[in-house]
């Protein structure tokens, strides 16, 4: 009934290509985008600001970047996590050694020195293909977590690695508040997730897909494989490196090389696996659901089934029932929780008459 | 604003309404335990949070709280992850009306990871045996505390039991000393200090690395033997401690002459290497055992009522639940001494904990009268020095349980508290902090 298109007629080319065609969806999306930045800051506590909020958005940011390899280009990658440190030391060291360097500029340095780093290692894609390219991208986790703690350079000298980040000044306004750092990386992650969206709607996204699809066939068809595959890395290594220094910057505050590790790179992997391969919407929900769920378990778990069960007993109940609910969800839905929203937006379409 | 205060008071009516079931109106003093239970770590978890937990059951229960004053506690599980650690921090920080007072979570990447928070929410940070070693200048900074020993003090105090050995510090002249470490941050923690050290005694050390987890170490300790040290000095945790041992049983390296860190010195790192583990060395600061009164006491009012912590009973008394009972009684003691400065049977506050902490001398005398002389070392901290002890005892495993083998042992303060002063000048420099002068300090 409410969610009906009957009417909206599109007259001209950029009404029928732009990124939500239904009136409803725009409203909602709008008022969505109100609510996080005028609402949230205000109402919500330091709790939900700092600890749920701004790592969501953060994770969700790391998961678009392997989004656009993995789901839009096609190609599996494990080294999200190094990548994401490349970001946070790139950072660090930029502002630690450019005096009077915008904390803006270091950020997008940051990117920019993942995105190299994510071409670099990108190149063995140009021979290697699905799990064989997995491995290879493995090889960048380890090795970049090695030379980390390996060279002091990296971390100014501090004997175990930690970096702890500088403060965050724009203009002469300070981000030392969660309302603001919040805020902050609301910022930058809308911008570049709305620049990731549209990435996908261009010649580029296209021929992306075209390579995850068939690589052989595109190349037929005249895309350039070396170019669109390395491309599709730099990008998604210069998402990750900027979300790997938000993570260090308004998220941690302190990070270490090992946080960065093999299973920060799984999770951001299971992120876009539940949330839905090839979809912005899918980083953020996967985001969500990974990070959340185990959160909610544990306060449940603390707070009413852990009153009568040992607590040992209480922390692995999360774990198994965590898992039972992915197997759940991938049984349910193997598209993600992206083709479930889709799924329901058909439904709510011919709601109350379905015939 | 003002729709966020409406929100908050709505929020802590809610939680006040929702403690109001459970707690009864009795004075009350709460603190967060961010404990980790599941995961390659839960021996230690499971231990250390046991111990606390049961140490809080006993003063409760025997003492009816401090100064009449119930302890209660929530948990988080943080999994030894970073970021699910920072999250129970900030869970944890409120608790209906009661700020958190003091966190711990028994981790060093999480002690990194909130490090910086702590002093802008004024929750103390206690990091016993873990964290970043010059944080024991109390100076620079005023709300971590290291205390009883950190790793450059352990890795004197290492040092220094060796010397014991060989009965005087200037035997150590020309001794060749492997150290066979696991490669994440802390295992580098304490080299600065060896490598200082090696210089004054002129001893030599060869520094090999073990990748992480650790449970491959043929070429390592084919290594050790072409080289021939006189000790090994082990820097291993988790599983990568028993498989040294094997392995240099295998290569036949003798067991006494390895000397481990306090990661290395717990039952559960020694049993699973069986026969080879047999007079293996190990640093402590909370020997293991069960003839300490305070644990007997624990038995008596807490298990013996069936309301211990521990799933099996048979571990307390292991080295980290005795770890954790010391974290239980440094935390009892510091807060009977801000009740005593600010209100006794009173809840405290952040700051009055942190107070608390800084001025908290454990002696002799104190330590006998709580039923724990021996299982941990005195304490004395001040304005400037958040560590306390700094002393270190080795005990020896013979096959069944820990003997200890030396009496606490002093780390060379000198050279020590020149490190961590250097080293946090450094870093007050590049973070633009003005160190307190301690002689303001009351």
């Amino acid at each position: 009934m409410i969610y009906r298109e009957a009417g909206q007629f599109k007259a001209s080319y950029e009404e029928d290509q732009q990124i939500f065609p239904i009136k409803q969806d725009r409203i909602v999306m709008a008022a969505l985008v109100v609510a996080a930045f005028f609402v949230a800051p205000f109402v919500a506590s330091e709790y939900w600001l700092q600890a749920v909020l701004t790592p969501v958005l953060v994770f969700a940011l790391a998961a678009l970047g392997l989004n656009i390899l993995t789901g839009y280009a096609g190609q599996l990658s494990l080294g999200t996590g190094a990548f994401m440190a490349v970001g946070a030391y790139a950072t660090y060291n930029f502002l630690l050694r450019l005096d009077g360097l915008p904390f803006l500029a270091g950020l997008v340095l940051g990117g920019l020195s993942a995105a190299a780093v994510g071409v670099v290692f990108g190149l063995p894609s140009l021979r290697i293909k699905g799990f064989y390219l997995a491995m290879a991208t493995l090889a960048a986790q380890f090795f970049i977590v090695w030379a980390l703690t390996k060279f002091p350079w990296f971390s100014n000298y501090s004997s175990s690695g930690i970096i702890s980040a500088q403060r965050i000044e724009i203009l002469g306004f300070a981000f030392d508040t969660p309302a603001r750092k919040y805020l902050l990386t609301l910022a930058i992650v809308s911008l570049l997730a709305l620049a990731a969206k549209n990435l996908a709607r261009t010649n580029t996204g296209r021929s992306w897909m075209a390579v995850r699809d068939m690589d052989v066939a595109a190349e037929v068809i005249g895309i350039p494989l070396m170019k669109t595959k390395l491309l599709a890395f730099a990008v998604s290594s210069f998402y990750c490196g900027i979300a790997g220094g938000l993570y260090a910057y308004t998220y941690l505050g302190t990070v270490e090389p090992d946080g960065f590790g093999l299973d920060l790179s799984f999770k951001i992997l299971f992120m876009i696996i539940i949330g839905g391969m090839g979809s912005v919407l899918g980083a953020f929900l996967g985001a969500a659901f990974i990070l959340l769920l185990p959160v909610g378990l544990n306060v449940l778990m603390h707070t009413s089934v852990g009153v009568l069960v040992p607590a040992t007993l209480a922390s692995n109940l999360e774990l198994i029932v965590f898992g039972v609910l992915i197997v759940f969800f991938l049984i349910v839905e193997p598209h993600g929780l992206t083709r479930l929203w889709q799924i329901g937006k058909e439904k709510l379409r011919l709601w109350p008459f379905p015939h | 604003m003002k729709l966020k205060k409406a929100w908050l008071t709505a929020m802590a009516v809610a939680t006040v309404w929702g403690a109001a079931g459970s707690a009864a109106q009795a004075a009350e003093q709460y603190i967060g335990l961010p404990s980790y239970r599941v995961g390659s770590y839960a021996a230690g978890g499971t231990g250390v949070f046991g111990g606390w937990i049961d140490y809080m059951k006993l003063i409760n229960e025997r003492d009816g709280g401090v100064n009449g004053v119930k302890l209660v506690w929530q948990e988080c599980e943080t999994e030894y992850n970073n970021a699910r650690g920072v999250e129970c921090y900030e869970r944890l920080k409120q608790h209906g009306e009661q700020q958190n007072v003091l966190f711990a979570p028994v981790s060093t990447g999480i002690t990194f990871a909130v490090f910086e928070r702590v002093a802008q929410d004024k929750i103390p940070l206690l990091s016993i045996g873990i964290g970043r070693s010059d944080t024991a200048d109390g100076r620079v900074f005023p709300w971590v505390f290291p205390m009883i020993a950190t790793y450059w003090s352990q890795a004197s105090a290492i040092v220094g039991y060796l010397g014991q050995r060989e009965g005087g510090m200037d035997k150590l002249k020309g001794k060749k000393i492997a150290v066979l470490y696991l490669d994440f941050a802390p295992g580098k923690e304490p080299f600065p200090v060896l490598d200082r050290l090696a210089q004054k005694w002129g001893f030599t050390t060869e520094k090999i690395a073990v990748a992480m987890p650790g449970n491959e170490q043929q070429a390592q300790w084919l290594q050790i033997r072409q080289m021939r040290p006189d000790y090994v000095i082990l820097l291993t945790y988790g599983v990568s401690n028993p498989t040294a041992l094997k392995t240099a049983a295998r290569t036949g390296f003798p067991a006494d002459r390895i000397v481990g860190w306090w990661w290395a010195g717990a039952e559960e790192d020694v049993v699973p290497a069986g026969e080879a583990a047999k007079g293996f060395v190990a640093g402590a600061f909370d020997p293991a055992g069960t003839d300490f009164p305070v644990i007997q006491d624990i038995q008596k009012y807490v298990y013996a009522k069936g309301q211990g912590d521990m799933q099996d009973p048979k571990r307390v008394g292991s080295v980290y639940y005795n770890r954790g009972v010391g974290h239980g009684i440094i935390y009892v003691e510091a807060l009977r001494l801000a009740q005593e400065k600010f209100g006794k049977g009173k809840p405290v506050t952040g700051e009055q904990m942190r107070w608390a902490l800084e001025n908290l001398k454990l002696d002799e005398k104190r330590l006998e009268a709580i039923g724990a002389k021996g299982l941990m070392p005195t304490l004395a901290l001040s304005c400037a020095d958040h560590e306390g002890s700094g002393r270190v005892r080795f005990q020896q495993w013979d096959g069944e349980k820990w003997v200890p083998v030396s009496d606490w042992i002093e780390p060379d303060r000198e050279l020590v508290r020149s490190l961590v002063e250097e080293s946090a000048a450094a870093y007050a420099k590049e973070k633009g902090i003005t160190p307190r002068d301690c002689s303001k300090e009351q």
